[in-house]
C-alpha cells in the first residue's frame, strides 16, 4: 500500500476547510469530513475521481465515546480504477440529520432508509424516507447503543441457567 | 369494473415465486405494472445488533444464516474482515481449501438460482436436475463440517479442522462431471424457444443505471460492466488463479442467465486449479492468541485445556480499528464493515448484503412489463431474504 492516494490528494486540495481527518487503517483510506460538505464531497468523488458506485451507507453509534454521537459511513468503489475509499461524517444527537445522498447515487435510497430505520438519523431531501426493516409503527431505533438487546420493556437475558 | 381502473394487488409474503418472504404491493393497469413497492423485513433477526453482544468467535455462526444458500461465502467475508483486523496470515492449505469451498458454494448458489428461476418460468425439469447436483455440494459440506447448510467451517486463522482424505476425490469427481451437467441444462434451456421468448428483452437495465443503483455480481456483469472483485480487488488469494469474467451486452434476463452459466463453468476451472495445488500442511495459523489449540492437547494437557477455555469463555481481543472487506459472493458484493474498540466483541458490525441493494432495481426493471414478467425479474435478481432482512 502506498502512502498516497489519488483521490485523497484531490480532496485535500478542494475541500481543505471541510476535512476533519485523513487516515489509513490497514490499507483502507478513510476521510472524515464535516456533514455539511458530505454531498459536495460525494459528488466530487463521483465526477472527478471516477468513484462510480456508492457501495454502502451505514452509521456507527459512538455513545459516550465521541462528542458527536453518530458517524455516517459511506463506502465508495471505483469500477474504472478498481479501488475503494471510505468517507465519514460525524452527526450530533441534537441535530440528527444529514442531507440525502440519493441526489448523487441512486443506491443510497434503501441504504439510507435502513440507517433511518435502525439509527433514527433523518435524511433531508430523501424521496421516500420510511422504515424499511422494522414495521412502520415501531418505536425506537434498534441499532442505537442505548436500545436494549431484548427490546424495550423486557427483562434482559441472563444466560443459560443449566 | 370501470374501464380505466388501476388495481393494487398484494404479492407475497407467502408466494412461491418470491423466494422467501418478500412482499410486493403492485399497482396494475390490466396486466401492466405501474408501480412496485417491495416490503421487506419479515425475516429481520437483528444479526448486526446480536453481534455486538457476542465474541468474534460466537458471531461466526450468525453469518452463515444470512445467505443460507451460500453459507461459506458469508463465513469467508466475515473471517477475512476479522483477519484483516487481527493482521494474521493464513496457511496455504487453508487458503486453498477456502477457495475450493467458496467456489463450490458459488456453484451451489447458482444451481438453486437456475432451478428456481426456471421453475418460476415453467421449466420444471431443470429444477429436478439442478437439485441433484446441488445435493453433491451439500454432501461435501457434510463431509467436511458435519452440517449440510450452516457450515460454520472457517476460523480466524484458517479452518476449524482439516478435510478428510476422501474430500479431494469427491470434489474432483464433481467438477469433472459438472460441465456435462451444465451442457444438459443448456440443452434444456438456452435454445428452448419458450425460454428465450420469456427472458430475452425482459428486465432490461442499462450499465449506467445498474452502477448508479449499486447492483453488483452477475447482475452487473449481465449489463456489460466488466467488474469482478475476485479479479479486480482480489482477496483470499484469488489473484493467483486463472479465470474468465463473462459479461453480457443486452442487459436483459437472458444475458444474466448466460453470465451465470459461464460463471459456473469458470468456478469448476478454479476448483480444478486449486485441487492441483492442494498440498499437506497446517490448516490453522500459528497464532495461539486467536486459534483454538488442537484437540489432543486440550484432552491431554492442562495448558491446552486452559488455552481452550480462555478462548471459549472470553474470546480473543481484537486490536482497535475499522475495516471493510468486500467479497464477490455468488449474488454480488458482500461487504463486512467491522469497527473494533479493542475488546473481544465487535463494536459495530455492518453487513452489506448484495441482495438488498440489488433488489432496489426491481421497479426500474419491471415497470411497464406484464405481471408474469415480474416473476422472471425476481428470479434473475437472485435474491435471498435471509440476507436482505438480516
Amino acid at each position: 500500500m502506498s502512502d498516497k492516494n489519488r483521490a485523497v490528494e484531490k480532496l485535500q486540495g478542494k475541500f481543505e476547510a471541510s476535512i476533519l481527518e485523513v487516515k489509513q487503517d490497514r490499507g483502507d483510506w478513510i476521510v472524515t469530513v464535516k456533514k455539511e460538505a458530505i454531498i459536495a464531497v460525494l459528488a466530487f468523488l463521483k465526477k472527478e475521481c471516477a468513484f462510480s458506485m456508492l457501495t454502502d451507507v451505514t452509521a456507527v453509534d459512538y455513545l459516550g465515546t465521541l462528542d458527536d454521537r453518530f458517524m455516517m459511513v459511506y463506502q465508495l468503489t471505483s469500477v474504472a480504477h478498481k479501488d475503494r475509499i471510505r468517507i465519514k461524517a460525524p452527526v450530533s444527537e441534537a441535530d440528527c440529520r444529514v442531507e440525502s445522498a440519493t441526489q448523487v447515487f441512486g443506491s443510497a435510497n434503501w441504504l439510507e432508509r435502513e440507517v433511518f430505520d435502525l439509527f433514527g438519523i433523518t435524511f433531508d431531501k430523501h424521496p421516500d424516507l420510511r422504515r424499511i426493516l422494522m414495521t412502520p409503527d415501531w418505536v425506537g431505533y434498534p441499532l442505537r447503543k442505548d436500545y436494549p438487546l431484548q427490546g424495550p420493556g423486557r427483562e434482559p437475558y441472563k444466560g443459560r441457567l443449566s | 369494473m370501470a374501464k380505466n381502473e388501476i388495481m393494487t394487488i398484494n404479492m407475497g409474503p407467502q408466494h412461491p415465486s418470491t423466494h422467501g418472504v418478500l412482499r410486493m404491493v403492485v399497482e396494475l393497469d390490466g396486466e401492466t405494472i405501474l408501480k412496485i413497492d417491495p416490503d421487506i423485513g419479515y425475516l429481520h433477526r437483528g444479526v448486526e445488533k446480536l453481534s455486538e453482544y457476542r465474541t468474534y468467535h460466537q458471531t461466526l455462526p450468525l453469518t452463515d444464516r444470512l445467505d443460507y444458500l451460500a453459507p461459506m461465502s458469508n463465513n469467508l467475508g466475515y473471517i477475512l474482515a476479522v483477519e484483516k483486523l487481527l493482521g494474521i496470515e493464513v496457511p496455504e492449505r487453508a487458503q486453498t481449501i477456502r477457495i475450493i469451498m467458496t467456489e463450490l458454494t458459488r456453484l451451489e448458489s447458482h444451481l438453486v438460482w437456475l432451478a428456481t428461476h426456471a421453475l418460476d418460468i415453467g421449466a420444471m425439469t431443470v429444477f429436478i436436475y439442478a437439485f441433484r447436483e446441488r445435493e453433491a455440494v451439500m454432501e461435501t459440506y457434510e463431509l467436511i463440517s458435519g452440517a449440510r447448510m450452516t457450515s460454520n467451517f472457517y476460523r480466524a486463522g484458517g479452518l476449524s479442522q482439516d478435510v478428510p482424505p476422501e474430500f479431494e476425490k469427491k470434489v474432483r469427481d464433481f467438477v469433472t462431471t459438472m460441465p456435462g451437467y451444465l451442457d444438459t441444462y443448456e440443452g434444456l434451456l438456452t435454445n428452448n424457444p419458450i425460454w428465450r421468448k420469456r427472458i430475452i428483452g425482459n428486465g432490461v437495465i442499462s450499465a449506467e443505471d445498474a452502477t448508479d443503483i449499486g447492483i453488483t455480481g452477475p447482475a452487473l456483469r449481465g449489463s456489460g460492466v466488466d467488474f469482478d472483485l475476485r479479479r479486480d480487488i482480489p482477496y483470499a488469494g484469488y489473484e493467483t488463479y486463472q479465470f474468465k469474467v463473462p459479461t453480457g451486452k443486452n442487459c436483459d434476463t437472458f444475458d444474466r442467465y448466460a453470465v451465470r452459466i459461464i460463471e459456473m463453468r469458470e468456478a469448476c476451472k478454479i476448483i480444478n486449479q486449486a485441487l492441483d495445488r492442494l498440498k499437506p500442511g497446517a490448516v490453522l495459523a500459528d497464532a495461539p492468541q486467536v486459534c483454538y489449540p488442537p484437540k489432543e492437547s486440550v484432552y491431554n494437557s492442562i495448558e491446552g485445556l486452559i488455552h481452550h477455555f480462555k478462548i471459549a469463555s472470553e474470546g480473543y481481543p481484537v486490536p482497535e480499528g475499522e475495516v471493510y472487506v468486500g467479497i464477490e459472493a455468488p449474488k454480488g458484493e458482500l461487504g463486512y464493515y467491522i469497527v473494533s474498540d479493542g475488546s473481544s466483541k465487535p463494536y459495530r458490525m455492518r453487513i452489506r448484503p448484495p441482495s438488498f441493494v440489488n433488489l432496489q432495481a426491481i421497479e426500474k426493471m419491471a415497470k411497464g412489463a406484464m405481471l408474469a414478467d415480474l416473476v422472471a425479474v425476481i428470479g434473475t435478481l437472485d435474491i435471498v431474504l435471509g440476507e436482505i432482512d438480516r
